[in-house]
């Protein structure tokens, strides 16, 4: 009610500014979709057709592209498989151990806690990228070169992750509950699985979901380290498709197989957006 | 509260570093140790044999062998089965080196590999065959039981390429791969007023003439080659000497001509400045792409020229072939066998069945239009017109292959030609754009040589 | 009650230690080893030529000399620096505008889900896969020139990649898309979060929608503005698949598109482990500093922020 007696004395008319918005979000969106639009309708033409032009309306050869892609030189299902492998354990082993030694820095008291709380907030500022040289030497080292393991262990130690863990610890863990479990008998590892666990609930959601995306979309260390084409995630194999010999002859081919890694997430991301949007701006207001 | 945990960072990156520097000694000598000891068993073929791995870098050889090798079977994308044996195939791009650098990879793990992981077969181009014909990681062909005589209709310069300092023959090709010009025959009636091999190669016998008729072309709205990078190989298969000197990086005088024509064809809008194999390039093998012509050996035209897509000039007979200004060749690809194979002889058997078995080859020339490394079938077919291409509208043209076949010589092609050449065209994309001048386009080709072969030096 | 259960503290305490195991453990096999072992390596000519191994031999400082002697790294340094500001400035301008109208309630705007769902959505998408998707879509023959010639905006196609202009400009954009939704929605909790008295009273004494954006949101977003920055500082700093896929890795026309992880990337590739160590030694620092510099100038009148 109160806006509606502020509105006369406003700069600009309350109107024309909310047109203004509109417009503006309107541009933003097509900006943002556009792009998704043309994969769609080219993923559904053939070669033949593309050569003759773009055109809005989408053709028949979905299926035959989706196809050849199944059937062409990169081993795509693999990609999927490996892509999904690695996001889902990532996604569960970084937010449980994450939790975990939010846990531990959260809850108890010891001499190196002080010491581990900002060690690990100073090595949050270090590039992932400029340890991989190290770390691609290492893996080699103890044989896990060209396996999907060091893409996914290291996730274990997520100082992000750990961040936000303990964020939220700080306004929704109680110490009042842990000690009453204590009281109860139970050990601190039962402790922590029982109680701790499931209060975090909501944070550990948001954080794996994001752990999720940001291992599904990652490409400058699997790149490095996987070497056989059905060990690959589907970002490596994207990025071959800029230089396999003769993919490229097929444009409807290369549409069809970026649709094939982009949509699933989409689709995801509309079921959970919700969630997803609603954990940024949690990450947001404590980060 | 910052400078501290900044400063915290430091200290702790030195004191660990302490802990590394023990721990890291350790990776170079075991590296070294695998290296070292890879070559001393050679020959251990004691395993069971049960897979057979190939590594190439795209479909070409693996249709190769679907079609033509008797008794394989497909039985999955990227597998097949030869009587008991599972044949694994191991496809990764050429591009960047990257098939190169997973071949090295996996040769110098080939003494601790497990048997069945073994490379067994893999194949090599011209570009770097000497990188592996030169080392004990290939077998000689030799020893793989396959005699001299039997390989007395090859091509002799495809067996130059493949032997070793010491004169030993390391690896056998089923090809062969003279280049010719491939025109459209629809704008050659129309600019030209003819598409007669003869006619056409009248107006582009010489580099001159070459000019003269892309101007032609231009005119007619016809682009003379697609892109740049098209003519690229018959210049630098006319080259004085290898891009390798004592160490050092040499751009060959022919070479440099090829910048001078391309850069004025590109500046006349003559022709692109794309990337080959790129999806600019291969428009032209559509009639809206609007190319006159591309340099190819038989593969090309086969393998790349949309031949099976509807609406392609291939598919309509739309080309037609003649000698063009220069000779050249481009590609080919060699069989080779790994040292430390558990599957020798099924190698020699492919080796013997695509390279060297008469009937085999010629129906890989009937279906597939590629040129087979074997002289006197070749010959035959030269005067055969059951085996004239459709692609180029019933015309045959091995007498031209044969011809070009005879003048090959590879005694300019050194360990690291692709590098160089994928090198030169990337920077020199640059000076043609005109985003740089010639000597900043050399300069930038030098600093990429250096980062990928740190061992060399530039002019 | 404390001192009664002193021991039974002690013994849970040491909890603390077992809980951190795994990060600890984790931490140093796969990153602070690798950390000590890529410094330790810069100081090494250490390379593969084809099947042969050069080095590992002992060079000093030689690989850095090498490094910074060109002037190369500099000028990658300049084109990441470039890249991230062409993208992070409309990226900032637009995020605070939109969440300026998103958390105004005299403007009541409808869809507000909507929006935020697909303003978000381009920065779930595969990097690689959007790059590759401009590639094709932005190429000499593809739809975006077909589009743009079938409206007559054009008579010739545009050659994206060979201007250099456009081929940052296509890296920033896409940066921009990807990343403007995350910002506003950060944005605007902040904005959300903002005591509404504040507002109330503003709008009493007669402040206009601009004077109370730049007066009241602005300083009072400081912290979070802070954040974004610093995060957003670092991430371009590790720019990588964008322009990597986009030009194949070179950062033609003339290198002017490649980053510093690029180049980093390219010794890693051909396995120059000496180079690729020094490189990444530098790198460390180049981000240590500017994270520095940037939490000096934002943080000078007011107590640190997270």
């Amino acid at each position: 009610m109160d806006t509606m007696n502020y509105k006369a004395s406003r700069g600009m008319n309350i109107h024309a500014r909310r047109i203004i918005s509109y417009v503006v979000l309107v541009i933003l969106t097509v900006l943002c979709l556009i792009w998704f639009y043309i994969l769609m309708i080219n993923a559904t033409r053939s070669h033949g057709e593309m050569t003759r032009g773009f055109t809005p309306f989408p053709s028949t050869h979905l299926i035959e592209n989706l196809h050849n892609v199944m059937h062409g030189t990169l081993p795509i299902a693999a990609g999927m498989r490996n892509s999904i492998f690695v996001s889902v354990c990532c996604a569960i082993l970084c937010t449980y151990f994450s939790t975990m030694t939010a846990y531990a820095v959260h809850v108890y008291d010891f001499k190196l806690k002080k010491f581990m709380a900002t060690f690990i907030l100073a090595v949050m500022m270090i590039p992932g990228q400029v340890t991989a040289l190290g770390f691609l030497r290492l893996i080699d080292r103890i044989g896990m070169d060209d396996s999907l393991t060091p893409l996914i262990i290291p996730s274990i130690a997520s100082p992000i992750v750990y961040f936000y863990m303990k964020q939220y610890m700080e306004s929704n863990l109680p110490s009042s509950l842990i000690e009453a479990a204590r009281i109860d008998g139970s050990n601190e590892f039962k402790t922590f699985n029982w109680i701790c666990v499931p209060l975090m609930k909501p944070a550990i959601a948001v954080q794996a979901i994001f752990t999720f995306v940001s291992t599904w979309n990652n490409y400058f260390t699997p790149a490095l380290v996987l070497h056989t084409d059905t060990k690959k995630t589907l970002p490596v194999l994207i990025a071959q498709l800029r230089s396999a010999d003769f993919l490229k002859f097929d444009m409807g081919q290369v549409y069809a197989m970026i649709a094939f890694s982009i949509f699933p997430v989409i689709v995801v991301y509309l079921l959970l957006s919700k969630y997803i949007v609603g954990g940024v701006t949690a990450g947001g207001v404590k980060g | 509260m910052k400078k501290r945990i900044f400063s915290m960072l430091l200290a702790s990156a030195m004191v660990f570093g302490l802990v590394a520097c023990g721990s890291n000694t350790d990776t170079a000598t075991t590296g070294d140790a695998a290296t070292g000891g890879d070559t001393t068993e050679q020959t251990t073929a004691a395993a069971d044999g049960s897979v057979l791995n190939i590594y190439c870098w795209n479909e070409e050889f693996k249709s190769r062998v679907t079609d033509h090798y008797p008794g394989y079977e497909a039985t999955g994308d990227n597998e097949g089965k030869i009587g008991d044996v599972t044949v694994k195939w191991n496809i990764t791009p050429n591009e960047n080196n990257a098939y190169q650098n997973n071949l090295d990879e996996n040769l110098l793990k080939q003494a601790d590999a497990a048997a069945n992981d073994k490379i067994d077969l893999f194949l090599v181009e011209a570009d770097y065959a000497l990188k592996y014909v030169d080392t004990d990681y290939t077998m000689p062909v030799a020893d793989l039981g396959i005699t001299e005589d039997e390989l007395a209709n090859q091509y002799k310069y495809t067996q130059d390429v493949m032997t070793d300092s010491n004169g030993v023959l390391k690896g056998l090709s089923w090809q062969g791969c003279p280049g010719t010009f491939i025109y459209n025959r629809e704008a050659a009636k129309e600019v030209l007023g003819s598409d007669d091999p003869a006619d056409v190669q009248a107006a582009v016998s010489d580099w001159n003439k070459f000019a003269d008729t892309a101007s032609k072309m231009q005119a007619a709205g016809y682009k003379m080659t697609a892109t740049a990078n098209d003519s690229y190989r018959v210049f630098s298969n006319n080259v004085s000497g290898q891009w390798v000197q004592d160490g050092k990086v040499v751009v060959d005088d022919n070479i440099k001509n090829w910048v001078e024509m391309s850069k004025k064809m590109v500046d006349a809008g003559q022709t692109g400045t794309q990337d080959l194999w790129g999806d600019d390039w291969n428009k032209g093998f559509y009639p809206d792409g609007k190319v006159f012509s591309y340099f190819g050996p038989a593969w090309l035209i086969n393998f790349c020229m949309a031949a099976d897509q509807e609406g392609s000039i291939a598919n309509q007979g739309g080309w037609g072939a003649c000698e063009g200004p220069q000779g050249f060749f481009w590609g080919g690809t060699w069989i080779c066998a790994a040292a430390g194979t558990d599957n020798a002889d099924l190698v020699a058997d492919i080796m013997r069945q695509l390279t060297t078995n008469e009937d085999v080859m010629l129906d890989i020339v009937k279906k597939d239009s590629d040129f087979v490394n074997n002289k006197p079938a070749m010959e035959k077919c030269a005067e055969d017109d059951s085996y004239a291409f459709d692609v180029f509208g019933g015309q045959n043209p091995i007498a031209m292959y044969c011809a070009g076949a005879e003048k090959i010589d590879l005694s300019n092609q050194g360990a690291y030609d692709q590098g160089c050449n994928e090198e030169f065209q990337k920077a020199m994309k640059n000076y043609f754009d005109g985003n740089a001048t010639y000597d900043e386009a050399i300069e930038q080709f030098n600093k990429a040589i250096v980062e990928k072969y740190p061992e060399l030096t530039t002019e | 009650m404390e001192k009664n259960n002193n021991k039974a503290v002690i013994k849970y305490n040491r909890w603390g230690y077992i809980f951190l195991i795994p990060f600890v453990v984790t931490y140093v096999i796969f990153q602070l080893i690798p950390l000590c072992s890529t410094i330790y390596n810069s100081f090494f000519e250490n390379y593969r030529s084809g099947l042969t191994q050069i080095g590992p031999n002992f060079v000093g400082l030689e690989n850095y000399k090498a490094l910074l002697g060109g002037g190369e790294l500099l000028g990658y340094l300049k084109n990441t620096l470039i890249m991230w500001v062409l993208g992070f400035v409309p990226q900032i301008f637009f995020s605070l505008l939109l969440g300026a109208w998103f958390s105004d309630p005299a403007l009541r705007l409808k869809c507000q889900r909507f929006f935020k769902t697909v303003i978000y959505l381009p920065n779930l998408i595969m990097a690689s896969a959007f790059a590759m998707l401009f590639f094709t879509l932005f190429s000499d023959t593809g739809p975006v020139n077909d589009i743009l010639i079938g409206l007559g905006i054009i008579h010739q196609p545009y050659q994206f990649m060979i201007h250099v202009g456009s081929v940052r400009g296509l890296v920033a954009f896409m940066n921009f898309i990807m990343w403007f939704g995350n910002t506003t929605i950060l944005l605007l909790a902040g904005m959300l979060g903002i005591d509404s008295s504040l507002y109330e009273a503003a709008e009493v004494d007669g402040a206009s929608a601009t004077q109370i954006f730049y007066r009241i949101t602005l300083p009072l977003l400081k912290p979070i503005l802070l954040y974004v920055m610093v995060t957003s500082l670092i991430g371009g700093l590790q720019m990588f698949d964008v322009p990597q896929i986009l030009t194949n890795g070179n950062g033609d026309p003339m290198r002017s598109a490649m980053t510093m992880i690029m180049y980093l990337n390219k010794h890693l590739y051909s396995k120059n482990y000496g180079m690729g160590g020094a490189l990444s030694v530098l790198l460390f620092f180049v981000t240590g500093v500017l994270s520095i510099i940037i939490f000096k100038t934002m943080n000078q009148p007011e107590k640190e922020a997270k």
